[in-house]
């Protein structure tokens, strides 16, 4: 097939794929913009209001949106620190020749295999179970509720990230890592100057999945703690998803929330994938 | 168990006969079609089973969808949304009415709405529109095991000789005390269930239990909704709840997670003496350890003035709507639908018996009363002359001011929040809750 013909015959091929990326995302999408700025039972029925939906929860008593924020935010330092710092420590260990790798690296990343809502009341009876010894469930205050929820987080993708991590560590070439014993490099001298350096593509992409992945849990928060006590260990994601199905009138503030939540979370992959883009090396 | 085969019967005949029909049936054209958004998914089979006998009768489809406990409103929202759209569907009040308003279809002269026996059980316009019509009567009080009572009753010095002593706070409370201390000489785990506050619960006391401050305020000062609650009897509401979470079969700091299934169980196998739920709790209830005739109710005592002569509390918060934004036929099938579940032999039989309705309509003679002990005992109420109690919760200004309330009564039964966190939800919230509802109201009218 000559140039020409491709250039001719490309956008049909191309046009299953547009549609289903239209239909999928780019209309949903638009039309989730433009209902933040309407008021509506259904989405059908809308009817435009400008701002109002934009400036409405700040000072509202019932709305925990800063407070879900912090909550949030705080939750992505603490498990994206965990799951990266723990993965890769397990990606080491699982690198080393030992008997069995195989089989280790099968059983950690199994349970990123179990969907969130389940994986969510399955540790919601566990920890319960063991909280009740001291007369405490998961919803008895917002930290138990936030210590759940990191340990369940990286129960589930410390897993996944270590699969990453394996696999960068391995395309470290060999000739290099003789090199460095040659010149008598320790064992940490060898972590901090080749393994580091080397798997900064595998840090790179690891942390984007964790930071969105944690600022954008959902189904975890719903099934574990659904917000409770007093809406204190309710996420952004599921504030939003409160906001529109919870409260008769706000479903445009929850619409408009969740477009402000579209702004942050693509800032924030941004900002942090400029920052470890950085610092990779090329091979 | 007999009503189970019966439905189970009844659901398969009706299965076959809609195998057969279903040609001839599609065959004919401009017969409307009804399409239900089921609220309650306790009676869903039964919904199903009445819907494709109605088909196999008329040739007239009837789809019935159930949303998930919890999930009306959401599931509404996106059905209302789609190309086929629910021609009837429920409202649970005059809250909710406010949201659904423009696709009520008026009833004011429909067949449904002259066999209602009061108006009473009809959500009606300022202009005498009626937009919603209560299909189900229920009610709600305290539960409670008489056998168990009875053991009690028994012990050397029991504070009460018969259960018919109690008639007021005071003596319930004495005796959920006495129960609570010599819970072990009795075999029971607590006076009352846990008062679990997970969300298949907490409706019984952010919602139920709150009714009571507001019905004796709203007695008190004589009007049936207000803009602003003065919170009045919330130290009642106070006695009732420390009552509720103290002599219990669960520590109060376990109930955040404590579920309605659990109150359930504690209540069904014996293990507590009290269970605050309402007739619909029976279908749970029956088939474990507690028998039928084992079943008591009792007011929920609050510690209000002349309580001796309260009741149970009877309303309903299910209300019949159909879509007006649906087609035409599709209107007329629907109210011809619901006319033949109210009047026809069969309709009234699936409601009453296999469903367990009570029901507002003057259709439902002698034969077609529920059978539900709960039901039988909350006639004797009636009977006996007591005053029931109005479901004034009805009136709450939203899901928002129930939530609040429900977070504040956790906390406190936690010790991680204090009682004044409860006032201010109960009555703050209330003013600042009404004034959202109410003020995107006023807006929507200037803008039309």
């Amino acid at each position: 097939m000559n140039r020409k013909s491709m250039k001719k015959y490309g956008p049909v091929f191309l046009l299953p794929t547009m549609i289903a990326f239209a239909i999928g995302f780019l209309i949903p999408f638009v039309l989730g913009v433009y209902l933040s700025f309407c008021e509506f039972t259904t989405v059908t029925d809308a009817k435009f209001v400008g701002l109002k939906n934009y400036l409405r929860f700040w000072k509202d008593p019932s709305d925990v949106f800063l407070h879900s924020l912090a909550y949030t935010t705080a939750f992505t330092i603490v498990s994206t620190i965990l799951i990266n710092v723990i993965g890769f420590a397990v990606a080491l260990a699982l690198t080393k020749k030992i008997r069995g790798t195989n089989l280790f690296r099968t059983v950690f990343f199994m349970p990123n295999l179990i969907g969130g809502l389940i994986l969510g009341y399955i540790w919601q009876l566990l920890l319960n179970g063991v909280l009740a010894y001291f007369s405490r469930t998961l919803k008895y205050n917002e930290i138990y509720g936030f210590a759940g929820l990191v340990i369940l987080l990286c129960w589930q993708q410390i897993g996944y990230m270590m699969i990453i991590y394996i696999a960068g560590i391995q395309n470290i070439p060999g000739e290099l890592i003789e090199a460095a014993k040659i010149d008598g490099a320790s064992s940490s001298q060898m972590l901090r100057f080749v393994t580091l350096p080397m798997v900064m593509p595998s840090i790179t992409i690891c942390t984007f999945l964790t930071i969105t992945n944690s600022f954008k849990l959902f189904d975890q928060n719903l099934a574990l703690t659904e917000g409770a006590p007093s809406r204190m260990s309710e996420m952004l994601a599921l504030n939003i998803y409160n906001t529109f199905y919870g409260r008769t009138g706000w479903e445009g503030v929850g619409q408009a929330k969740a477009v402000i939540f579209f702004i942050m979370v693509a800032l924030i992959a941004l900002i942090q994938n400029r920052l470890t883009r950085s610092k990779e090396v090329q091979q | 168990m007999k009503t189970l085969k019966k439905a189970g019967a009844l659901f398969l005949t009706a299965a076959m006969a809609a195998g057969m029909v279903s040609v001839p049936a599609a065959a004919e054209e401009a017969k409307g079609e009804v399409y239900y958004l089921n609220f309650k998914p306790e009676q869903a089979e039964q919904w199903d089973a009445l819907a494709k006998l109605y088909t196999e009768q008329t040739g007239i489809q009837v789809d019935v969808l159930t949303a998930a406990s919890g999930t009306y409103e959401s599931t509404l929202k996106v059905e209302m949304a789609k190309d086929k759209v629910p021609t009837l569907f429920q409202v649970n009040g005059p809250v909710g009415l406010a949201t659904w308003k423009d696709y009520c279809y008026d009833l004011k002269d429909s067949e449904l709405y002259s066999h209602l026996k009061s108006d009473d059980f009809a959500l009606t316009g300022a202009d005498g529109e009626v937009y919603g019509i209560a299909y189900v009567i229920e009610t709600y009080g305290i539960i409670y095991n008489k056998a168990l009572l009875a053991d009690y009753c028994a012990l050397d010095d029991a504070v009460i000789a018969d259960a018919s002593e109690i008639v007021n706070f005071e003596t319930l409370k004495a005796v959920a005390d006495d129960i609570q201390a010599r819970k072990d000489e009795l075999g029971v785990e607590g006076a009352f269930t846990s008062a679990g506050m997970d969300s298949s619960s907490d409706w019984r006391f952010k919602t139920h239990l709150a009714n009571l401050p507001i019905y004796y305020e709203y007695m008190t000062e004589g009007y049936d909704s207000t803009p602003a609650i003065k919170g009045t009897f919330l130290d009642n509401y106070k006695a009732i709840w420390d009552l509720y979470i103290s002599d219990a079969t669960v520590e109060p700091t376990m109930i955040a997670s404590a579920t309605g299934e659990d109150a359930n169980a504690d209540f069904a196998l014996g293990m507590a003496v009290f269970y605050q739920n309402g007739t619909w709790a029976y279908n749970d209830i029956a088939g474990n350890e507690v028998a039928d005739e084992d079943l008591g109710y009792l007011p929920i005592y609050i510690g209000a003035e002349g309580e001796e002569n309260q009741g149970l509390c009877t309303g309903s918060e299910n209300y019949w709507c159909v879509n007006a934004k649906a087609p035409e036929e599709n209107i007329q099938a629907t109210l011809d639908f619901l006319n033949w579940v109210v009047t026809s032999d069969e309709g009234r039989t699936c409601l009453s018996k296999d469903m367990g309705f009570v029901t507002p309509f003057d259709t439902f003679t002698e034969e077609f009363q529920a059978a539900n002990p709960l039901v039988d005992a909350a006639n004797e109420y009636i009977e006996a002359g007591k005053t029931s109690v109005a479901w004034c919760f009805t009136t709450m200004p939203s899901e928002t001011w129930k939530n609040n309330v429900g977070s504040a009564l956790l906390e406190y039964a936690q010790g991680t929040g204090d009682w004044d966190a409860v006032v201010t939800a109960f009555v703050d919230g209330w003013a600042t809750e009404y004034e959202q509802a109410n003020g995107a109201a006023e807006e929507e009218t200037e803008a039309e």
